[in-house]
C-alpha cells in the first residue's frame, strides 16, 4: 500500500474521532441515569423504576439542567434547587434530573459554547431582552406560552414575563424579580450622626462628612462594569428621568440628550470627591462588597438578590446584618426623575432548549420548578421571586417587607442598561462606564460611544 | 509493507488528535474570521472585511503593542533568570534547595498565582500597600486599577511565575558542560567572569536561543493571568491580543471578529518565530569537546 492511499484514510478517522468528541452527551434524552453529575445525589432514585413498561408516562426521562448557583456563592439558592429537584423526582420516578452548575461569567461563556454547536441543556437560565435575542433568533429556545396560560396563569408579576417576550412570543419564565437599594451601615451613619439621605444634596453631605473622618462612603467593585453602570443609570434616571433613559438605551434618543450628559459629569464628580473605594476599577464586585461587609465602607448599591446575605445568611455576623439598612436612589434638585422609579427588573429565568428530545418533560419541570421556587425562595432564601409573594401567611425579615413594599408602590423599573443592550452595544457601554469611572473618557466621548454603538446594532 | 503499516500504526493515534485538536480548529477558525457570526445564528460570508476593521481597531493595536511589551519583558528577564542559573550552578551552599524554592511558583496553577497576587496588590488591604503604608507612603497607588501602571504590575507576577521553568532549562545545561572545560580554563587563569561568558555561555547559546523563542511567542499568546487578575482592565490598559480576542467572541458576541484576531494572532506568533530563529541563526555551533 503506497502512502497516497494511507494519508486520506488517516485523515478520516481523524475527522470522525474529532467530530465524535465534539458530539458527546448528544443523545441524552436516552442515557443511563447511573452516570448522574455531581452535585445531585438523587439523580439515581429513578433507577429502580420498571424499565420495561411500554406506557409512555413511565417512560425513563433524563433532563439536563444547568444553572448557576453554586453552593459556595449562592448557597441558599443551591439549596432549593436541589430540593425542588429531588421532590419532582420523588413525584415523577420516571424522571431524571442532572445538574450542571458554573459560576455567573462562566455560565454565560458556556452557553454561548453550547449554542454554536446546537448542544444546550434541555434546561436552563438565561437574562431578558437583549441577552435573550440572539438565542430567539438562532431558534434555539422554546417558547413557553403554553405554560402561561395553565398553572402558573396570573402567578406571576406584571411586566415580568413581558421582558422575556419576542415578537409576541415568551421564551423564558423569570425566577427572580430585583430592584435595586442603596444599603447603608446604620452603625457608621449613627456615629457620624447621619441619616440616609432624601435628596442629592444631603446625600453629598453624608459622603463629605464620610471622606472627612477617613471612612469610605461607597463600596464598589467596577471590575465587573455592571456595578458601576447601576450607578450612572439612577443619575440618569433621576436627571434625565425615566422615559428619556430609556429611549436613549433603545436608540430612541441620544445619549448627548443634555440630562443624560450630566448624569456622566455627576459620575465623574463623585469619583473625584474620592465617593467610591480606592482602587475600585481593580477590584471585582465581591472584593467591593467585602468593603461593606468588614465595616470599611458605608453604602453599597447593588440587587435585591443580595438580600439573603444581609437577613438570614447565618454566615454573616447577626451583628452586621442588624446593621443595614436601605434608602431610595435619592432626588436631585431639578431632576426629572421621581424617587420611587428603580433600576432593576427580572433577573434570571429558565429557558426550554428548541431542540431536545424531551421538551414536553422538561415543560412540566420547569412550570414545576417556578411554582416551587415561587414558594421557596421567599421562605428559605430570602430573595423575591417574579411570582407574587403572599406576606401576610409567613414570617419574614422587616428588611425584606420593606423592599417589597417599594417594589409594589413603584411608578417605573428600568430594566439594567446591560441586559437590555444586544451583545455589542452592551460591552461597549460596560467598557465606557469603567472609563468614565476611571477618567479615561469625558461625558460627551462617553455619550458619543454609545450613540455609535447603539445605531451600529439596529 | 508490515514496515509501512506499522509505522502509520503508530503516527495515526497523535496524528489524530494533532489534526482533530490543533490542525482543524484553526482552518475553521480562518474561516470564521472571513465570516460575520454571532456564534449562533447562520454565518454570513463577508471576505476580508474583519480584517480591515481590525487594523483600523485602535483597542486592537493598543492590545498588540501590550502583548509585545509583554514579550520585551519577558526576553529581558531571561536575562535575569540566566544569572540565577549561573549562580546556582556554581558551587555554592544550598543550591539544591534554592532550586527547588524558585520552582514552586511554576508548580502553582495561573488561576491559584493571580488570586495569590489579587490579595498582594489589594489596594486597601494588601501585602504590598500595607508595607508602603507602614513605611511612611501616606498615598499608595491603587496598582490594579491605575490605568498607567497596571500592566507593569502584572508583568511583577508572570515574572515570577515562569522564573522556576527557564532557570531549571539553564541550569541544566549549564550541567552538561563538562566540568574538564572549567578546570583547563581555570589552570589557564580565566577568572569567574571569564569563565562564566567565554567558556559556559556560548556552549549554551542554542538553549538560550529556543529560551527566546518560548519566551517571545509564549507572551504575545499569553491570556491567563491577566484574565483573572484584571480581565484586560480597566479601560483596556492591560488588554492583550488573546484577552481581546475572548472579548470579542465570548462578551460581545462576535466570533467573526473574534476568529479574525485569533487567526492575526498565530500569524504573528509564527512570523515572529521565524524571524527570531533567522536573528539568532549562526554558520557553526561551538563546540569545544
Amino acid at each position: 500500500m503506497n502512502k497516497k492511499a494511507i494519508a486520506p484514510i488517516m485523515l478520516v478517522t481523524g475527522l470522525s474521532v474529532a467530530l465524535a468528541g465534539c458530539g458527546g452527551g448528544s443523545d441524552n434524552g436516552n442515557a443511563s441515569p447511573s452516570a448522574s453529575s455531581a452535585g445531585s445525589s438523587s439523580a439515581s432514585a429513578s433507577a429502580s423504576a420498571p424499565a420495561s413498561s411500554p406506557a409512555s408516562s413511565d417512560k425513563k426521562v433524563t433532563i439536563n439542567m444547568m444553572h448557576l448557583w453554586p453552593e459556595g456563592s449562592s448557597a441558599q439558592q443551591n439549596k432549593i434547587v436541589n430540593q425542588i429537584i429531588k421532590e419532582y423526582q420523588d413525584e415523577h420516578p420516571n424522571v431524571t434530573i442532572k445538574q450542571e452548575v458554573l459560576e455567573n461569567e462562566q455560565y454565560k461563556s458556556k452557553m454561548k459554547v453550547l449554542s454554536a454547536s446546537n448542544k444546550l441543556p434541555d434546561v436552563g437560565m438565561t437574562w431578558a431582552a437583549g441577552y435573550l435575542q440572539p438565542f430567539v433568533e438562532g431558534n434555539l429556545f422554546a417558547p413557553v406560552d403554553d405554560l402561561l396560560q395553565g398553572e402558573l396563569k396570573d402567578k406571576f408579576v406584571s411586566g415580568t414575563t413581558e421582558a422575556y417576550a419576542i415578537n409576541g412570543k415568551t421564551y423564558a419564565l423569570p425566577l427572580e424579580f430585583n430592584i435595586t437599594p442603596v444599603y447603608y451601615n446604620k452603625k457608621i451613619f449613627e456615629k457620624y450622626n447621619l441619616k440616609a439621605p432624601t435628596t442629592y444634596a444631603e446625600f453629598q453631605e453624608v459622603v463629605k462628612t464620610l471622606t472627612q473622618n477617613g471612612v469610605a462612603p461607597i463600596a464598589l467593585g467596577n471590575k465587573d462594569r455592571w456595578t458601576g453602570s447601576l450607578w450612572y443609570m439612577y443619575l440618569a434616571d433621576r436627571i434625565a428621568g425615566s422615559q428619556t433613559l430609556a429611549d436613549a438605551i433603545t436608540g430612541k434618543v441620544s445619549f448627548k440628550d443634555a440630562g443624560l450628559v450630566q448624569a456622566a459629569k455627576e459620575v465623574q464628580t463623585l469619583v473625584d470627591e474620592n465617593a467610591f473605594n480606592k482602587g475600585f476599577n481593580g477590584l471585582s464586585n465581591d472584593e467591593g462588597k467585602s468593603e461593606f461587609l468588614n465595616g470599611k465602607a458605608a453604602m453599597y448599591m447593588m440587587g435585591t438578590w443580595e438580600l439573603p446575605n444581609f437577613t438570614t445568611n447565618q454566615d454573616i455576623p447577626q451583628e452586621f446584618r442588624d446593621s443595614v439598612g436601605f434608602f431610595k436612589f435619592p432626588t436631585v434638585d431639578g431632576g426629572k426623575g421621581n424617587i420611587d422609579s428603580w433600576v432593576g427588573g427580572p433577573g434570571v429565568g429558565l429557558f426550554v432548549a428548541e431542540n431536545s428530545a424531551v421538551k414536553e418533560e422538561a415543560k412540566s419541570f420547569v412550570e414545576y420548578f417556578v411554582k416551587r421556587w415561587g414558594e421557596q425562595s421567599v421562605t428559605d432564601a430570602g430573595v423575591i421571586p417574579a411570582t407574587k409573594v403572599d406576606t401576610a401567611s409567613i414570617q419574614l425579615p422587616q428588611l425584606y417587607i420593606d423592599l417589597l413594599n417599594e417594589m409594589n408602590k413603584a411608578t417605573s423599573i428600568t430594566l439594567f442598561a446591560d441586559v437590555q443592550m444586544k451583545a455589542s452595544a452592551a460591552e461597549t457601554h460596560l467598557n465606557q462606564i469603567q472609563a468614565l469611572f476611571g477618567k479615561a473618557v469625558t461625558p460627551d466621548q462617553f455619550a458619543d460611544e454609545h450613540d455609535k454603538a447603539i445605531a451600529a446594532g439596529q | 509493507m508490515s514496515n509501512k503499516w506499522a509505522i502509520a500504526l503508530y503516527v495515526l493515534p497523535a496524528l489524530v488528535l494533532i489534526l482533530g485538536l490543533i490542525y482543524i480548529p484553526i482552518a475553521m477558525t480562518g474561516y470564521y474570521g472571513l465570516t460575520e457570526w454571532n456564534g449562533i445564528g447562520a454565518q454570513k460570508w463577508i471576505g476580508f472585511d474583519n480584517y480591515s476593521a481590525l487594523l483600523q481597531d485602535s483597542v486592537f493595536w493598543k492590545s498588540a503593542l501590550h502583548s509585545l511589551l509583554l514579550a520585551a519583558f519577558s526576553c529581558v528577564s531571561l536575562l535575569l533568570y540566566l544569572i540565577v542559573a549561573l549562580i546556582l550552578s556554581g558551587r555554592i551552599k544550598g543550591a539544591n534547595l534554592l532550586r527547588k524554592i524558585y520552582l514552586i511558583p511554576m508548580l502553582l496553577s495561573s488561576v491559584a498565582i493571580a488570586q495569590l497576587w489579587l490579595k498582594i496588590f489589594h489596594p486597601t488591604n494588601g501585602v504590598l500597600n500595607s508595607v508602603l503604608v507602614s513605611l511612611g507612603f501616606d498615598n499608595p497607588p491603587a496598582w490594579l486599577a491605575d490605568t498607567s501602571l497596571v500592566l507593569y504590575a502584572i508583568f511583577i507576577p508572570i515574572l515570577w511565575q515562569y522564573a522556576g521553568f527557564y532557570i531549571l532549562i539553564y541550569y541544566a545545561a549549564l550541567k552538561n558542560i563538562p566540568s574538564s572545560l572549567e578546570e583547563a580554563a581555570r589552570i589557564d587563569g580565566a577568572n569567574a567572569w571569564q569563565i562564566a561568558f567565554r567558556v559556559k555561555l556560548p556552549l549554551i547559546m542554542e538553549v538560550i536561543k529556543v529560551t527566546i523563542v518560548l519566551a517571545f511567542v509564549g507572551s504575545l499568546k499569553y491570556f491567563d493571568l491577566i484574565y483573572v487578575m484584571t480581565d484586560g482592565g480597566p479601560n483596556n490598559s492591560s488588554e492583550v491580543i488573546a484577552s481581546y480576542m475572548y472579548h470579542k467572541a465570548f462578551k460581545a458576541f462576535d466570533f467573526g471578529y473574534g476568529s479574525a484576531v485569533g487567526f492575526f494572532l498565530l500569524v504573528v506568533c509564527l512570523v515572529a518565530t521565524w524571524l527570531i530563529r533567522r536573528a539568532t541563526a549562526t554558520k557553526d555551533s561551538i563546540q569545544y569537546s
